[in-house]
Parts: C-alpha cells; sequence; structure tokens
C-alpha cells in the first residue's frame, strides 16, 4: 500500500509512473479525514497540497524532478509556515499566521515536496505525551487509548499510521526520539547547529534541534541531507559541508566498536523493554561489531541540569508572548500589566507555566549561582563524559524511553515520572550530539525503541548502523493495524 | 553644613551604523512609525538575532581611545523585562563579559586645568522601541524602528563632582565618539543619551550616600540642570532630617524637575544570563592592531598640533577641534589663506556664530572652505575692509555659488587707498566740523575715530581705516 511505503519506495513509484503525487497526496488527504480522531493534524493543508502535488507531478513529467518532487510532508506545527497558521500547539498562537518560512520548511519545499499539513504537539513543545496540546492529545496509532510520546507526537503518529510519507520534529531532550519510539519509527535529532533553528519557535535555544521523523534510516539521511546546511540567519548554526549520508549507508559495521552505558540500563527500565534491546545488541554483534561496556560517570545528573536549563532558557524565551504585537490578547484590559498578565495566564497551558515559573525562578538574582551555573558545569561534565567515551568506541546504543506508550491521562498528574521519560534522551541534548532511535522489536504489543547516540556531525556513522540493522530485520516495517486497514478513496 | 555631590554616568551612544544590531532592517531617523522594523525587531516567533559586524570595529575604536582593555572573549546576554516596547520581553546586552574593560579621559576644567575621569567599562547593547502616549487619546502606540538600533554604552566611574564636570565629560565623550566616527553624535535624534547616577555626602567625607539614577537626558543642558535639580533635592531632603531613596528618577525639561519612576523596592529583577542564541565575540591582536592603525587623530592631538602649525592660542584650538568638521574645515581655509590667526578668528568667531544663529549641521556650512580662504586673503593683501569682508560672508552664506573677487569687482567693493581721492573728502569733513577740530587741538585725540567714521560712511567702507587715521592726523597736526 502507497501509504506505508518508504520515501525512497514511493520516488520510484513516481518515477517509473505506478502512481501520482497527486493520487499519493489524495490517499494521504483521504486517509487523514478518515482517522482524525487520531488527531496527528493541527491543520491539513488541501487545498495547498493538491496543487504542489500537481505542479511536482508536471514537473516530474518535463524531467524537473527535485530530491522529493511529489512527497508529502508533514511538519511539526512548531515550523513556521508562510501565511499558514502556526501555534505551537498553544492556545497562545491559535490565531497566528506566519509571516515566513522556517529555514526547514523551505529547504524542503524548495526539493519539490508537498507539505500536507502542520502536526499537533506538547505546547511549546513541553510535555513528553503530547497531552499538553492546547489542540489536545495525540492517540498513539498502535493503541488508541495510550499516548504516542512527546513532544512531536502528531509527526510520530501521522508517519506510524500512514498520514504522511514523512514529517519533520523537533527535539529538546527527546522529543524525536521517544515518540519515534513509543510510534515505532525512526526519528534523528542530529548534531545541536547541524539544522538552522530559524523560522522554529524557540522552547530551550542551546538544545533545541530540528531533525527528521521517518519509516527508514535511509528516509532519514535522504532527509537530512535537505535539512541540514549553514544558513546565515542562525547565529549557532554548523557551517561545515553537508556530508551526503545516503553515501555512508552502507558501510559495515564488521570492525567498528559500539559502547553500552551501564547507567541506561537501571531500574527504572521496564523488563520487557529491556529484553527488546539485549536481542538488539545481539543483532548488532552479528553485524560484525563489538560491544564494549563504557562509562559516563555524570549522566544521573541530566535530568536534573535539564530541568535548570531548558525552563530558564523557556521563560525568557516565552517573554515575547505578551499580548501586545501578535496571538492572544485577553479581552478589555485595565492597565498595561493586567494585559500582560491576563493574556499570559489565558494564553499559556499549566506546564508551560510550571516551567516559566522555575526557570525564572532559577535565573533570579541570589539563586543563579546555586541552580543555572551550576546546570551548565554539570553539563560540561556530561559533554566531556562523551568524549572520553567516544575515544574507545565508534557510538552508543541503549534504549531510548524506559518504558512502551503508557496509557492517555496515566502520568498528567505526576510531573517527575513524565520527565523521567526523558531520562535517557536528555543526555544527548545536553551534549549536542547527534542520536536517533529505530524500532526493534515490541513489548506488549507496543514498539520498543532503541537509541543510537554519535559524536559530534557523526550523523553518517549512526544513520549507517541503523540502516544495517534495518537491512537485516523487518521491525521497521510493521505498521499498526489502522496503517493497514482498507481506508481508499 | 558644606555638600559634595558624587556623579557618575552611563551614557548610551548610538553606533553609526546602516543596519541594526541584529536584524537587517535600516537604522535611518526619521521614518513613518514600524516601517524599519523587521520580523527580528518584533520580536516574531520563530526569529533569531545575528550580530551586524559593524559594530566591533566602533567599540573597540571606543576603547583603544579611552585606552581601556578589548576583552578578547566578549559575551551578549538577556537583560529580561516586561514592557511594550520591548518585543522580545528581553534586552540583548552585555553583562558580565563587556566588550571594552577600563580606561579614562582627561577632561578640561575652567581655568584650564586637567581632570581624570575613569571608565568602568563599555558594551554593547539593543535599543528598545518607543512608547507614544500623546498620540493616540485613551490608547498607547507603539513604534518599534528603534528597537535594534546598536548602542555603546559607556559606564563612568563617580569621578565628577559637580554638575558642570560631569556636562564636560558628557561633552569629551560626544566628541570623542563623533570623531572616531563611532557614532553620528546627533543629540537631537538621540544619538547620544545619559543616565546620571547622584548622591552627595558632606564635603570631606568617604562614605557614599544613598544615590539617584536619572534617566534618558538627552542634551547637555538638561543634563546640568538635572544634576543640579536632584543635588539640591537630595540637600534639602537631608539637611530637613530625611533620607534619600535608592530610585529610579525621570528628568522632565518643561518643569525642570526630576521625578520617581520606580523605587528599588519594586526593582525589578533582570535574570541576566548568556544569550544562547548568540556565540561569544572573539576579538584577536590583529584585529586590535588593524583598527589600531586606521584610528583618526583624536581631539587633543589635533588641538596641540593646531596650536603649534597655525600658531594659535589653546582656547582658539580647543574650539575648533570640538568638532571634526569645523577643525577639517578650519584646515582645508588654511589651505588657501596661511594666516592660522586670522582664520581661527574668522571660523571661530563669525563661522560658529552664524552656525549657531541657524542653527545648521556642522557638517552643513554653506561656504565653501576655498571662498572662504579667498576672502581673507582680500583681506590682508588690503584689497578689502574687514567690514566689507563680513558683508561679503553674508552674502556668501545665503548664495553659496558667488565667486568672491567676482563680486568685489562687480560691486566695486575694493578699498580707495588712493592719497588724491581720500584728501579732498578728509578736508571736507575736517571743515564740516569745527568744534571736533578744536576739541583735538585741545587734546582730545579720541576724535580722530569720530572722524575716520565719517570718511568711512561717505566711501561706504570701502576706505582703508588706517590710511584714513594716517591721513586725517597728518591733516590736523
Amino acid at each position: 500500500m502507497m501509504h506505508n511505503e518508504s520515501i525512497t519506495e514511493q520516488l520510484h513509484a513516481l518515477k517509473i509512473g505506478k502512481y501520482s503525487s497527486k493520487e499519493l497526496t489524495e490517499n494521504y488527504l483521504y486517509r487523514i479525514k478518515k482517522l482524525k480522531d487520531l488527531n496527528c493534524y493541527i491543520s491539513v493543508l488541501e487545498e495547498s497540497a493538491l496543487r504542489a502535488a500537481t505542479d511536482a507531478d508536471q514537473a516530474r513529467a518535463k524531467g524537473k524532478a527535485g530530491l522529493l518532487s511529489g512527497i508529502p510532508i508533514a511538519h511539526k506545527d512548531i515550523f513556521c509556515t508562510k501565511n499558514v497558521s502556526t501555534t505551537a500547539g498553544s492556545k497562545m498562537l491559535h490565531n497566528y499566521i506566519a509571516p515566513f518560512d522556517a529555514t526547514v520548511v523551505a529547504k524542503i519545499a524548495a526539493a519539490g515536496a508537498v507539505t500536507i499539513g502542520k502536526t499537533n504537539m506538547d505546547e511549546f513543545a513541553m510535555g513528553s505525551s503530547n497531552e499538553t496540546s492546547y489542540f489536545g492529545p495525540v492517540k498513539n496509532p498502535w493503541d488508541t487509548s495510550r499516548v504516542p510520546g512527546g513532544s512531536s507526537g502528531g509527526s510520530a503518529a501521522a508517519v506510524a499510521a500512514g498520514l504522511c510519507s514523512a514529517a519533520t520534529g523537533t527535539d529538546t531532550g527527546g522529543s524525536i526520539r521517544q515518540p519515534a519510539a513509543h510510534c515505532g519509527i525512526t526519528g534523528l535529532k542530529p548534531t545541536y547547529g547541524r539544522i538552522s533553528r530559524w523560522g522554529m519557535i524557540a522552547f530551550a535555544s542551546s538544545l533545541d534541534q530540528a531533525g527528521p521523523m521517518t519509516r527508514t534510516a535511509e528516509d532519514a539521511a535522504l532527509m537530512l541531507a535537505l535539512m541540514a546546511g549553514n544558513d546565515p540567519k542562525d547565529s549557532t548554526c554548523i557551517g561545515d559541508d553537508v556530508p551526503t549520508y545516503l553515501e555512508y549507508l552502507n558501510s559495515s559495521l564488521d570492525g567498528s566498536c559500539i559502547g553500552i552505558c551501564e547507567d541506561f540500563f537501571t531500574d527504572g527500565l521496564e523488563a520487557k523493554s529491556e529484553q527488546v534491546i539485549q536481542e538488539a545488541i545481539k543483532i548488532f554483534e552479528h553485524l560484525g561489531a563489538k560491544i564494549k561496556s563504557i562509562k559516563l560517570p555524570h549522566i544521573r545528573y541530566s535530568v536534573p541540569a535539564y530541568y535548570v536549563i531548558a525552563p530558564a532558557e523557556a521563560s525568557t524565551n516565552l517573554s515575547r508572548y505578551d499580548g501586545v504585537r501578535f496571538g492572544h490578547r485577553c479581552k478589555d484590559p485595565e492597565n498595561l500589566n493586567d494585559l500582560f498578565k491576563r493574556s499570559r495566564s489565558e494564553g499559556f497551558g499549566n506546564e508551560v507555566k510550571r516551567r516559566i515559573m522555575v526557570g525564572a525562578f532559577t535565573l533570579s538574582a541570589g539563586y543563579y549561582d546555586a541552580y543555572y551555573r551550576q546546570a551548565q558545569q554539570i553539563r560540561r561534565l556530561i559533554k566531556n563524559d562523551f568524549q572520553q567515551a567516544f575515544k574507545e568506541v565508534d557510538f552508543l546504543i541503549g534504549p531510548t524511553a524506559p518504558q512502551t506508550a503508557f496509557q492517555l491521562g496515566e502520568k498528567t498528574d505526576s510531573q517527575i515520572e513524565m520527565y523521567l521519560q526523558d531520562i535517557y534522551t536528555i543526555a544527548g541534548n545536553l551534549a549536542g550530539l547527534p542520536a536517533m532511535s529505530i524500532p526493534v522489536g515490541f513489548s506488549s504489543k507496543l514498539p520498543v525503541g532503541l537509541q543510537l547516540i554519535g559524536n559530534y556531525l557523526q550523523e553518517g556513522t549512526i544513520l549507517s548502523a541503523a540502516h544495517q540493522y534495518q537491512k537485516r530485520t523487518d521491525w521497521h516495517k510493521c505498521v499498526p493495524v489502522l496503517a493497514i486497514n482498507k481506508v481508499q478513496p | 553644613m558644606n555638600w559634595e555631590a558624587i556623579i557618575g554616568l552611563e551614557i548610551h551612544v548610538q553606533l553609526h551604523t546602516n543596519s541594526k544590531i541584529f536584524s537587517g532592517a535600516s537604522t535611518a531617523f526619521g521614518a513613518e512609525p514600524n516601517t524599519q522594523a523587521s520580523a527580528v525587531d518584533l520580536g516574531l516567533p520563530g526569529v533569531l538575532p545575528v550580530v551586524n559586524e559593524a559594530v566591533y570595529p566602533k567599540a573597540v575604536a571606543f576603547g583603544l581611545s579611552i585606552g581601556a582593555d578589548i576583552s578578547r572573549l566578549s559575551v551578549f546576554d538577556r537583560k529580561n523585562y516586561f514592557y511594550p516596547d520591548l518585543p522580545k520581553g528581553y534586552q540583548i546586552t552585555q553583562m558580565d563579559k563587556p566588550i571594552v574593560l577600563g580606561g579614562s579621559v582627561q577632561i578640561s576644567l575652567d581655568g584650564g586645568t586637567l581632570k581624570e575621569i575613569r571608565i568602568t567599562r563599555a558594551h554593547l547593547e539593543e535599543d528598545a522601541g518607543k512608547s507614544l502616549h500623546d498620540e493616540f487619546p485613551s490608547n498607547t502606540g507603539i513604534d518599534l524602528n528603534r528597537a535594534g538600533i546598536p548602542l555603546l554604552e559607556i559606564v563612568s566611574e563617580p569621578d565628577m563632582r559637580t554638575a558642570k564636570e560631569a556636562v564636560a565629560y558628557a561633552r569629551y565623550i560626544h566628541q570623542l565618539v563623533t570623531y572616531l566616527g563611532v557614532s553620528d553624535g546627533n543629540m537631537s535624534e538621540g544619538s547620544l543619551r545619559c543616565d546620571a547616577n547622584v548622591s552627595i555626602r558632606p564635603m570631606g567625607g568617604t562614605k557614599m550616600g544613598t544615590r539617584t539614577e536619572t534617566k534618558n537626558v538627552n542634551s547637555f543642558k538638561f543634563l546640568e540642570n538635572a544634576i543640579n535639580f536632584e543635588i539640591t533635592r537630595q540637600r534639602d531632603v537631608l539637611e530637613s532630617g530625611g533620607h534619600i531613596i535608592q530610585e529610579t528618577r525621570l528628568y522632565d525639561p518643561d518643569r525642570d524637575e526630576t521625578r520617581s519612576m520606580r523605587s528599588k523596592e519594586t526593582a525589578m529583577d533582570y535574570r541576566y544570563f548568556p544569550e544562547p542564541d548568540l556565540l561569544p565575540i572573539a576579538i584577536d591582536d590583529e584585529y586590535i592592531l588593524d583598527i589600531k592603525s586606521k584610528m583618526p587623530e583624536l581631539p587633543r592631538e589635533k588641538s596641540e598640533r593646531f596650536e603649534s602649525d597655525y600658531e594659535i592660542s589653546k582656547a582658539d584650538a580647543d574650539i575648533l577641534v570640538s568638532d571634526p568638521a569645523i577643525a577639517d574645515y578650519f584646515e582645508a581655509v588654511t589651505k588657501i589663506c596661511s594666516d592660522g590667526k586670522l582664520v581661527a578668528n574668522w571660523v571661530r568667531v563669525e563661522l560658529l556664530g552664524k552656525i549657531n544663529k541657524d542653527s545648521i549641521e556642522n557638517k552643513a556650512i554653506p561656504v565653501s572652505a576655498e571662498e572662504l580662504g579667498k576672502l581673507l586673503n582680500r583681506i590682508k593683501d588690503q584689497t578689502i575692509s574687514g567690514k566689507i569682508a563680513k558683508d561679503i560672508l553674508n552674502i556668501l552664506w545665503s548664495s553659496p555659488m558667488v565667486n568672491v573677487d567676482d563680486y568685489i569687482n562687480e560691486n566695486e567693493l575694493k578699498q580707495v587707498s588712493n592719497t588724491s581721492s581720500l584728501e579732498p573728502l578728509i578736508e571736507e569733513v575736517l571743515k564740516q566740523n569745527p568744534k571736533q577740530v578744536e576739541q583735538f587741538r585741545q587734546g582730545k585725540t579720541k576724535v580722530v575715530g569720530y572722524f575716520v567714521g565719517q570718511i568711512m560712511e561717505k566711501t561706504s567702507g570701502k576706505a582703508n581705516p588706517q590710511q584714513v587715521n594716517q591721513l586725517v592726523l597728518k591733516k590736523l597736526t
């Protein structure tokens, strides 16, 4: 079925005329309507998508197809899209129309892709279950009583349910990898700065990074090559040339060395998930890799350090939402302070408010040294730990999340439990390293994700390892029942 | 009791760049509200700042000119507070690691003595927008054209003791940044704004009093008034047994007073932290040497050179170098008329007088240096009198296209130096004024001036007054 094919397969089908981009797009649009209860999308761009698909078909007929010509891609609603609603999952921006395209959006469009819609997400990317969205939670296509993970939950669920070819996501503490794991897809968070942040609504500037969410590692390599690269509009963007990731994919794992960190296999890890991960590790051994146990002594401080740094940056990044120039404004403000207070009180949800308050506190006079400065020092130690590890191993593997997708509402009352969902992914953001999640099996019919963490700018290394694994296994080809149900136009 | 004031200034200098510090929007003054505000200046979701590298050499040149340390690594920070004309809810500035550290300047006090004013630091930051309270009844308008204009904030040590010293320091900084091309120095467009920190203590005391900060004073006159008002206010409070509250005050030029804006108790915690959207600014020795090699001559050096090269007084030289445009003009005139004293006198008295009277920009002097030089040469070679020269300068001022020599010829303004044509006139005047002639005979030699005046009037100023003087004396004795 065309909607479950990888981008690579779809591009081949378009090339040989098996189906057109218009047919592919119509198919996805139909499925989106049929499966709208999953709540994957905040906006569906039916009209412009069909127009773009027709244009792509014509371009292809003229021999002018781009690298992604005619492929329907969904963008997380955190990416600004010109003249299109861009909400960041918040009431604050429910009426906001962006006047420009994010660099990521522009680059993917320039490659000929069809922008099919904007996906649901935790409000301002703050959440691990997609339940903080103003537009309601997304449901996990594998079990609709469960969460898809977050914050890029809409993107992950849309890919898994066959509602787009691939999607973009952002990852500040695991927001691409954890939902990818929970939805059984491939998700890559590149090196910090590898992809421009221009037009990506900021949560925590020093941690935020965009990345692709796809069915296969090969698709992720294709997408990354398009998304990555220098951008004069983002000072923190890395200028290094973008490698041809697809060429990396077939490098053998023979003689490579993979690190396993024991801190990733602690009590918090669900037993069945651990079993699935251990089996995956064996496959990597079969593929010729040596496994080496390594130590990351400071990694246990990741979560506390992260929950100081990320809210601190968020508290000031979100100051611009004041009801003055755009976004939600309270009715009939009495005075300036009333305008600020009520617009923000009404516009932000509880989790966002909680993080703004925590962040404002940790940055305040008298607390800065104890919290923010301390957390930055821990961050440096964690970076150093990884650099030590990469002297001995090529990349690290471990679980992406401590458990599989949990029930909707299960953890909404316990912030600590929710925050611990990112326990294995956060270190990658603090250190700025490339990391990805691939599906490696199931625990009680729910997908389990394996995380691969590479050294700076070594996306090629982990993509190729993931691709080698996917050539040997079929886990990435498993789709939820509702993705094979005959919902056809 | 005698009191002593302790004054420190924070001077915000607008850097002279074409585009803003973190966006590509224009910095030109006077555009329609919000027409020079890009997505970055508006703080729209998803935007990122990128530093306009044109600000670095300006900050470094200023630092070098005051003998400061240039930070090899300086860092931008966010200063967080809510205000409608602060679009992002934070200002990007430099807190812990400013680009310029230390340094000092020498200011001239009355009587010619010099005083050193130490400078704590100077850092780069962006300006905020403007709130327009008067234009819209019951609403406030926001103009973000100014949001993101690059500023260099120069912070002094509390080294000044009087309002006059503070003004002398502010004027010196103004002169320096104008010379360096760091700023256009246009005060009326807000290119230089001062915050004054003022406290007082009993004369000879060592403990600092509680200070107040008077914000946003944008002229030297207002600065002097604001500080003097504040000194008097604080003295009155203390002498009547009260105590000074540490607070931020605003100077109101219309009422010539300062008013409390907010007290320390309600003062905000700005929650400074390093701006994660920008990398630290790295500056190496090579960069600094390059800027050093391109530094223009500074006012004090220039003044000393003028004194020796043109043999003019220190007072004249100081006035001429007060503005680089005037100094350049002076030197251009001396290329035509080599009498430095004469040129200095004319530029200082006549030209600056006219500039002040018409309140035009120093850069926009309508008379070319060449024509003024020619005009002064005609005085020197006695072709025309000083009085006629002043008349011609007035003509040149309003009709810059006039050629001095042609004008003198066409209007027959040459001095009458011919003895034979002057003598009958003198005899006539003496004959008409027998009373004055008698006075002279009785020893009142001052009446000669009266006769000369009469002759000058009869010749419409064209006679050479010295020659007339001599001839009159000859006739009378």
